[in-house]
């Protein structure tokens, strides 16, 4: 129950984040959704009804496979936050800042936009 | 033999190290691509050549004890679709080292990466792996549609980067809910036990709606139109040959071994093919430059592919792997072309366009070809599949989704000869140039490419009896999955 709402609080918190439109707040978003995402991958192994996954646990070690995912998930969103943060970084750049509205002149011009 | 299957993602990313200590070196790195690329299209030769009679292999990577291993797995499909990626990651990076856009070190890498991912989700044969294959891939994509990093491209990958990581989260948390209920995630087991568990399906439906975002099926398009326009011309002909396309073909694999069986999967995909179909024909009559009304064709051509989900019978699925087949050719050799317009002229705008027949005849020949392939006009590969796509709508008593494909292609027609109209005929717009002023560096090999695809598609639309054949062997393949599920659970 209480990785159910962790997960619920976590997925709520990130959605409103994701929703917003610059780019850091974009990026703590989906940190929150990735947090929320193994929250959930770990719940899914029964950690609820299972003992610690350490040696000499027995039958009820916990499920290994969830927790793989889990890292494996970690490791893939740290990855995409840096670039997310990067991509920040770059629109306050090329941009002025990390807001990203829809620029009306823009089109589909395709041509222009290289720095 | 099936040992090979893990190659077809290890050695892309082997190279991709390569390349980026390569990365003063141009020629070293183009060499490094190339030979990668070549190797991995001669291991799917030989697999598909192993597979041609409808056998499975499979493999566990590294050895591992079954049940623990990573499983990969490729059949016939699998192999085809694959082989045609690989040609065509190779022309859009020929098409990027003609027009000098590899000369950004990170290029040649980022684009065996994504081959890399490609591969793996291709052979994939569970559905964490399948995550992990659509993240190396995306990455790899997000990177390479911001390479150039002008406000354009910051905000088209905002939107681009945004949508797919909310994807990605869906089916990370559908995969972890999935597990959670059957206590497993390996394609040929989940087909025992989704059909009937409204649980697991539940689950499913999460991984579905990442899958179709990633394929960009209406209602969950609007993504691409936006982000495919602003990245570089052989950028998004990598993408276009691609980055649906796995996803197309994702849904196709689901589909075989777990959604077949579920009553509500094929009216389901009938009303989404129909609904992409005519969205995104209609978002491209709105376009105003080359690669946007191509981008938006792109959409509604993934609809034409989706229908024989909806049908699922022998007939239907190689009906389904043809046109898979023709648009992603069809739709990359657009891409190029558009790419060596903009090469030419330096710009995709129609009101800027004009004209370009004159000058440049061939060029005009390698665009209008696939353009009218594209439309399904015959004697051309569109003819062929969207022939056999109608026929087996009719077939099984789909009257209106046939009807539907008709009358879009009628449309498709229409934005194809806005194109034509727009860039190629007509009087010759402000940023072309006149005739005697030479050609820029590398436009004759550009068309060159271009007309090899044109060549391509008409070889295939008068004899294709050899590829529905092919076809129709790798579609039994999926139809009656039994021999997939043998090989992952015996691998």
């Amino acid at each position: 129950m209480t990785a159910a709402i962790v997960v619920g609080l976590l997925v709520a918190a990130g959605t409103y984040l994701v929703l917003q439109r610059g780019i850091v707040r974009i990026a703590l978003g989906f940190t929150l959704l990735g947090h929320a995402a193994t929250t959930l991958m770990i719940a899914a192994g029964g950690a609820s009804r299972r003992a610690v996954p350490f040696a000499g646990a027995g039958p009820d070690a916990a499920d290994p496979l969830p927790q793989a995912f889990a890292l494996t998930a970690i490791v893939i969103s740290f990855g995409v936050t840096a670039f997310l943060l990067t991509l920040a970084f770059r629109s306050r750049d090329v941009l002025g800042d990390d807001d990203v509205e829809e620029d009306a002149r823009s089109g589909h011009d395709v041509g222009g936009a290289d720095t | 033999m099936s040992a090979a299957i893990v190659l077809l993602m290890a050695a892309p990313l082997v190279a991709a190290a390569l390349a980026v200590l390569a990365r003063r070196h141009l020629g070293v790195q183009r060499t490094i691509t190339a030979v990668t690329l070549a190797g991995l299209a001669a291991t799917t030769v030989a697999l598909a050549l192993a597979t041609r009679d409808g056998s499975v292999l499979a493999s566990r990577v590294g050895d591992w004890a079954p049940g623990l291993a990573i499983v990969v797995v490729i059949d016939l499909a699998a192999a085809m679709v694959l082989l045609l990626m690989l040609v065509l990651a190779a022309s859009a990076l020929v098409l990027a080292a003609l027009a000098g856009e590899d000369r950004h070190p990170l290029l040649h890498p980022l684009a065996l990466v994504l081959v890399a991912g490609v591969s793996l989700a291709m052979v994939t044969a569970d559905l964490f792996n399948l995550f992990v294959a659509f993240e190396v891939l995306l990455i790899a994509s997000y990177v390479l549609l911001t390479l150039r990093a002008g406000a354009e491209q910051v905000r088209a990958g905002v939107v681009y980067v945004a949508v797919n990581l909310l994807a990605s989260t869906l089916f990370l948390l559908g995969v972890g809910l999935l597990y959670a209920v059957t206590g497993t995630v390996a394609l040929g087991r989940l087909a025992e036990v989704v059909a009937d568990d409204p649980g697991a399906l539940a689950a499913l439906s999460l991984v579905l709606v990442a899958v179709a975002t990633k394929a960009g099926l209406v209602p969950l398009h609007g993504w691409l139109p936006r982000a495919y326009v602003h990245a570089s011309p052989a950028v998004t002909a990598l993408f276009s040959g691609l980055l649906t396309k796995v996803g197309v073909f994702v849904l196709y694999r689901l589909t075989s071994l777990v959604l077949a069986d579920v009553p509500s999967w094929a009216p389901l995909m009938l009303v989404v093919a129909g609904v992409t179909m005519v969205v995104g024909v209609l978002g491209g009559l709105g376009g105003k430059d080359v690669r946007g009304i191509l981008s938006y064709h792109m959409v509604s051509q993934i609809g034409y592919v989706m229908v024989p989900l909806g049908l699922w019978s022998v007939g239907a699925a190689a009906a389904g792997l043809v046109y898979l087949l023709h648009n992603m050719a069809v739709k990359a050799a657009l891409f190029l072309g558009a790419g060596a317009v903009e090469h030419l002229t330096g710009t995709g705008r129609l009101d800027r366009l004009g004209g370009l027949a004159r000058v440049h005849p061939w060029l005009a020949v390698g665009f209008v070809v696939p353009a009218f392939a594209l439309a399904g006009l015959p004697p051309s590969s569109g003819f062929v599949s969207k022939y056999l796509v109608v026929l087996e709508t009719f077939r099984a008593g789909s009257y209106a989704i046939g009807a539907v494909a008709v009358v879009v292609s009628l449309f498709t027609l229409l934005s194809m000869l806005k194109i034509l109209l727009g860039a190629f005929w007509g009087e010759a717009g402000p940023d072309v140039p006149s005739e005697g002023v030479p050609a820029p560096h590398g436009l004759p090999a550009m068309v060159a490419l271009s007309l090899a695809f044109a060549a391509a598609t008409v070889t295939v639309g008068l004899g294709a009896g050899w590829l529905v054949g092919l076809a129709t062997d790798a579609a039994r393949v999926l139809v009656d999955p039994s021999a997939y599920v043998a090989a992952v659970l015996g691998a």
